[in-house]
């Protein structure tokens, strides 16, 4: 009686995903020593880092009722088209800065191609990146011939690999972005026209917002946001690989959205939830291996993650 | 006596430890048409939503035919023959008629359906309605008054006995209500019981037998309809004497603010000319299709006009979007509260700064300042709220109109327009509503007022422009205004364009 009356002011849309990554936090700390050493925690974060920054960006696709599945082809189309940008200037600092431009403006570019056809064409947001997921794929084979983006600088992976005050690179990147997008989310005009799209589009309509302006704008952010990922992978491994590179990134950055408590049919979302639901796919995968379960069974474990998760937010709202 | 159909012992309902219905005790007799009415949340809802076992009530018993239910869930009370007729319909639209009829309780021969049995079936309940429509027919091309008929012949299916009418008059015009109520006594005929619940007095008073007034989740008084009147009803929900229902009418300016001259619009609008002056409210009366909404909706940019020139302050505007109509300070009060007025998921902040976010903002939302604007409305339009940060989907329907009229307020329009704006409220929030209006027009905002009741067009305004079919029929003066005259050119008898 007296649990459940703490537990009914305790909002489950707000706090859930923050108490299930405690509980997996305490859990991991108990299944393996290793789990709470510095170098293991700060790998967790750097491994979140990349599709959780796409997270970030598919959190505002997903308020305006849309998705984007196109982000991981995209993330390795862009990355190599980066690595391209950074060879022919030659791979010094400013072939370098001119690279992650070049990312940044192809990935709002394709964003944008995505956003046009889905506004303009009025084509499901689904089937539109669909198939640029596939001719973003296809692309990335077709220029390296099927095989690798090889970067000849050796500045480069400094970005990806590097350390300030003792925390990845990526993940200040990371923080920095949750930082900016929670600021837009919550108290910016675009936000709070984001969440009425995805509520309810005719009443949007009528109070004189550009419906699709402002979805046009979600998928050329999301689409940035590939271009930041697409740029700190690339760095890391100071390649592009045309058939791995991004795999499966939708689904993590999807799912890194679900978990964290933003509602699929769209109208309201929370970057904090993105950021934690990040974390929390990125402690299941850490621990999956250090107890050495077989790599091929982490997708079903995944799987589980989050479809559960989504169970507990139904019953919850019920 | 007649025999008891239902009998209510003592229902009262809770929710989170709020006592929302409390002691509710009624005898209801088999045959009878038994009108239950009340202000919004004064409880009408979550009684029927129990009867019909949606709800499982907190205390109580329920005694249908003299069995106790004891199970409250939608399958059990339909099981006992009770039905209920939503505001909302539940119907499919890709399906049609008779597929809808027997949906969950399909006819089968072995494995496969029996169409031909289901259409016969179908057939024959719908001749009984005495409606024309066909089995075979397509829910999506019917209107909404066939809709409502489909939902009663769903429900006659099941073989029920107490029917349930949730406000079922709202979506009606004048005849299709007269055909409604035909039905209703051809039903009572057949023994069938009805539970009618509106905001309409008139015609809770003109198709009830016994009427229950509830007033805060409280049973009022149980009385036959021959021995109330309107005035009474009224009083009896309000619990006070009603001061007058509408102020007394501003007189508008000289000035004309708004001129439309020869506005077409393709298939919906032809040659529409009309003024608006300063202060004016200026009623649109007309039947449902008459094409007042889709007149409003060209105002402000969201149709496409064809032909035709609208001014204002005497200079042409060009209203391509509803961005325009904001920057030429045209507000619209939508008639579909839910539907394009406001966002049930969001608190009363985010709806009433929707439409004037861009005067909160530099860069960031000032929050601070958006907050003092609720309660700034809260304070003045009497909006009842559990907090400021609920969401308007805990809203009765009055507060949530309330709240729709303060953000379309917010942008501080010059010419307002107002479409149905007490439709599906009681009668305490109207009152307060004509007296918000009054209040505009007399600081010079230019209204029109959309509106079915012609009580309200009568009581509101000093000009009305009558329409018909796309067409306006009639603007009459305020001496030539009677309920009669405004009938005969809205159903085109007279003033035929």
């Amino acid at each position: 009686m007296k649990i459940s009356k703490i537990f009914k002011g305790f909002s489950a849309d707000k706090w859930g995903p923050l108490l299930a990554l405690a509980i997996l936090f305490v859990i991991s700390a108990f299944a393996s020593p290793y789990f709470l050493k510095t170098r293991n925690l700060l790998n967790i974060l750097r491994q979140v880092s990349y599709t959780g920054i796409i997270g970030l960006g598919m959190t505002f696709v997903i308020i305006t009722g849309g998705i984007d599945l196109s982000v991981g082809s995209m993330t390795a189309l862009v990355g190599g088209i980066s690595i391209l940008v950074l060879n022919a200037l030659g791979g010094g600092a400013w072939a370098i800065f001119a690279a992650i431009l070049a990312a940044i403006a192809i990935g709002a570019a394709f964003g944008a191609a995505n956003g046009l056809v889905i506004t303009k064409g009025k084509v499901a947001p689904f089937i539109v990146t669909l198939g640029t997921m596939a001719i973003f794929r296809s692309l990335t084979l077709y220029i390296s011939g099927a095989g690798e983006f090889r970067s000849q600088s050796n500045l480069f992976p400094q970005l990806g690999m590097g350390y300030f005050l003792g925390i990845p690179i990526p993940v200040w990147i990371f923080i920095g972005l949750a930082v900016l997008f929670w600021l837009i989310l919550n108290h910016t005009k675009y936000g709070r026209y984001m969440c009425a799209i995805g509520s309810n589009e005719r009443v949007a309509k009528y109070a004189a917002i550009k419906i699709d302006k402002i979805r046009f704008f979600a998928y050329v952010i999301v689409g940035i946001t590939v271009a930041v990922t697409a740029v700190l992978l690339s760095s890391r491994l100071n390649s592009i690989s045309s058939s791995n590179a991004g795999q499966n990134y939708e689904l993590d950055a999807i799912a890194a959205v679900i978990i964290g408590g933003t509602a699929m049919s769209g109208g309201s979302g929370s970057i904090i939830g993105t950021v934690i639901g990040a974390i929390i796919l990125g402690i299941v995968n850490n621990m999956l291996n250090m107890l050495g379960v077989s790599p091929y069974l982490q997708g079903t474990v995944k799987g589980l993650v989050i479809i559960g998760a989504v169970l507990i937010q139904r019953k919850n709202n019920k | 006596m007649a025999e008891q159909i239902l009998q209510i012992k003592g229902i009262s309902k809770e929710f989170s430890k709020v006592r929302v219905l409390n002691n509710i005790r009624v005898n209801i007799e088999r045959g009878e048409i038994f009108g239950i009415i009340g202000e919004n949340g004064a409880g009408k809802s979550t009684l029927i939503k129990i009867i019909s076992g949606i709800y499982v009530p907190t205390e109580g018993e329920l005694f249908f035919e003299d069995k106790r239910i004891t199970e409250f869930n939608p399958q059990t009370a339909r099981e006992f023959g009770i039905s209920l007729i939503p505001q909302e319909f539940n119907l499919i639209n890709e399906l049609n008629v008779f597929e809808n009829i027997f949906l969950g309780k399909e006819y089968q021969k072995s494995i496969l359906l029996d169409k031909k049995k289901m259409i016969k079936k179908a057939e024959d309940l719908l001749s009984m309605l005495h409606t024309d429509i066909k089995p075979t027919d397509k829910i999506q091309n019917l209107s909404v008054a066939k809709k409502q008929m489909i939902e009663i012949a769903k429900a006659l299916a099941y073989e029920s006995k107490l029917l349930i009418m949730d406000e079922p008059t709202t979506v009606l015009t004048g005849s299709e209500i007269e055909l409604l109520f035909k039905l209703m006594n051809r039903l009572k005929e057949k023994g069938v019981t009805i539970i009618y619940i509106s905001h309409k007095l008139n015609e809770v008073r003109e198709i009830c037998d016994r009427v229950m007034v509830l007033r805060d989740g409280e049973q009022i008084e149980i009385e036959d309809t021959q021995r109330m009147d309107e005035h009474k009803m009224a009083t009896s929900m309000v619990g006070r004497e009603l001061s007058q229902i509408f102020p007394e009418k501003n007189q508008p300016a000289q000035e004309t603010v708004l001129k439309v001259e020869n506005l077409s619009v393709r298939g919906l609008l032809e040659d529409i000319s009309f003024d608006l002056k300063k202060g004016e409210i200026l009623g649109f009366a007309g039947l449902v299709g008459a094409g007042r909404t889709e007149l409003a909706e060209t105002l402000i940019g969201i149709r496409k006009k064809q032909s035709g020139k609208i001014s204002i302050h005497g200079k042409e505007v060009h209203i391509k979007n509803p961005s325009d109509a904001v920057k030429h300070n045209i507000a619209y009060l939508s008639e579909d509260r839910q539907g394009t007025g406001i966002i049930t998921s969001f608190d009363m902040t985010g709806n009433i700064t929707l439409n004037s976010l861009r005067d909160y903002c530099k860069i960031l939302i000032n929050h601070k300042r958006e907050k003092e604007t609720t309660k700034k409305y809260v304070d003045n339009f009497n909006i009842k709220a559990a907090s400021l940060k609920t969401k308007l989907e805990f809203f009765s329907g009055g507060n949530q109109q309330k709240v729709s009229l303060a953000k379309s307020l917010d942008t501080r329009p010059e010419i307002f327009i107002v479409d149905e704006p007490t439709r599906g409220i009681d009668v305490n929030a109207k009152r307060e509503i004509y007296h918000f209006l009054k209040q505009l027009a007399s600081t010079g905002i230019a209204c029109i007022f959309i509106s079915s009741e012609l009580e309200e067009i009568l009581g509101m305004c000093t000009r009305v422009v009558v329409m018909r079919e796309g067409n306006i029929t009639g603007i009459l003066d305020e001496n030539e205004m009677t309920e009669k005259e405004i009938m005969l050119y809205a159903t085109g008898l007279k003033g035929v364009a």
